[in-house]
């Protein structure tokens, strides 16, 4: 990857903003619940709030209010909140080639809004290629963001006839979502070994570990396929 | 009901382990200079990530999952728009399980 700087301007922000709507939109029905749920477990409106706001990370948020009580059990949440995070680290070096020519304040001020929504959607448009734009990432995390927060405080402050959001199909809004991103990164023969590998793995992953384990074990599983699959096919052999 | 401080002291060491999980993958790469192999590795990233949150889902769901499955992914190659692909799922999985 070459040297020299990735364009980061509004116009990228816009972009990635107006990219996020879809998603924003299945965020904020998972928000409003979060936020019902936050009410039973007796979390305050400001502690929901601040929650959503500074931690901004779904999954291990719901895993906290399964913990919620009088007296919480600090590890067990710290490490669970780890676990449930540490595919981020996967997802964050995934953005290596692009974010390591921004500036450190662009990089990692941006990375504070990743999330699964707003990466997927910025690998996807990077894999498209043409004018490329470091800001993406800011624009759709913001969106998500603001749902996030929107819906929080909704639902923690209005809860009542809520349902679950399955009733309406909405639990499938992130799958559709995924599924749309995936077959736009599909390269060809190259892809089944890795994607066969990650699939078969995940799925045993999640009939044995809790939380998101089964995300990192997969891609890891399937990315090490890719990589000993690799051939040196720019230079010929002897 | 948890006292004040320990919600804080909560919420903070959540946000603190969260951003440092967001941040590490890129330190990482930085340092590491990955190309060959290891560059093969990161370029594979995207896809299993993806396939690894969606398998275990997918295969956890039934007849109407499934046929949603099927004609997202159809509709997402023929047309590469998100917001149909999207309508597409939601709408066919909500209208397979009413009929069900």
């Amino acid at each position: 990857m070459s040297a020299g700087g990735l364009l980061f301007d509004r116009a990228g922000l816009l972009e990635g903003a107006r990219a996020s709507w879809p998603v924003a939109l299945g965020v904020f029905t998972y928000g409003l619940v979060f936020g019902a749920l936050a009410r039973q477990a007796g979390l305050g409106a400001a502690g929901a709030l601040c929650m959503s706001g500074f931690v901004f990370a779904g999954a291990s948020q719901f895993v906290a209010l399964d913990l919620w009580g009088p007296n919480l059990p600090f590890a067990g949440l710290f490490i669970t909140t780890l676990a449930v995070n540490l595919r981020h680290v996967l997802m964050g070096a995934a953005l290596g080639p692009w974010f390591s020519r921004l500036t450190p304040l662009q990089a990692y001020g941006s990375l504070f809004f990743l999330c699964d929504e707003s990466w997927a959607l910025t690998l996807a448009r990077y894999a498209r290629g043409g004018a490329v734009n470091g800001a993406y990432l800011l624009g759709s995390g913001l969106i998500v963001y603001a749902a996030w927060l929107a819906a929080t405080l909704l639902g923690r402050v209005a809860v009542a006839g809520l349902g679950d959001p399955a009733r309406y199909g909405l639990d499938f809004a992130f799958t559709a979502v995924f599924l749309a991103l995936l077959t736009g990164l599909r390269r060809g023969r190259g892809d089944i070994l890795p994607w066969g590998l990650a699939a078969l793995v995940s799925v045993l992953a999640a009939k044995a570990l809790p939380g998101k384990w089964h995300i990192l074990a997969g891609a890891l599983a399937g990315s090490l396929a890719a990589a000993l699959m690799w051939r040196d096919g720019d230079r010929s052999r002897g | 009901m948890a006292e004040g401080w320990q919600t804080a002291l909560a919420v903070a060491g959540m946000a603190l382990i969260t951003y440092l999980t967001r941040a590490a993958g890129l330190f990482l790469v930085n340092r590491l200079r990955l190309t060959g192999r290891a560059g093969a590795f990161l370029k594979a990233i995207p896809g299993t990530v993806l396939v690894a949150i969606l398998a275990p889902s997918i295969l956890g769901g039934g007849l109407p999952e499934w046929v949603a499955t099927a004609a997202t992914v159809a509709v997402a190659a023929r047309f590469a728009n998100l917001p149909l692909s999207l309508v597409t799922g939601v709408g066919l999985v909500w209208l397979l399980r009413v009929i069900a």
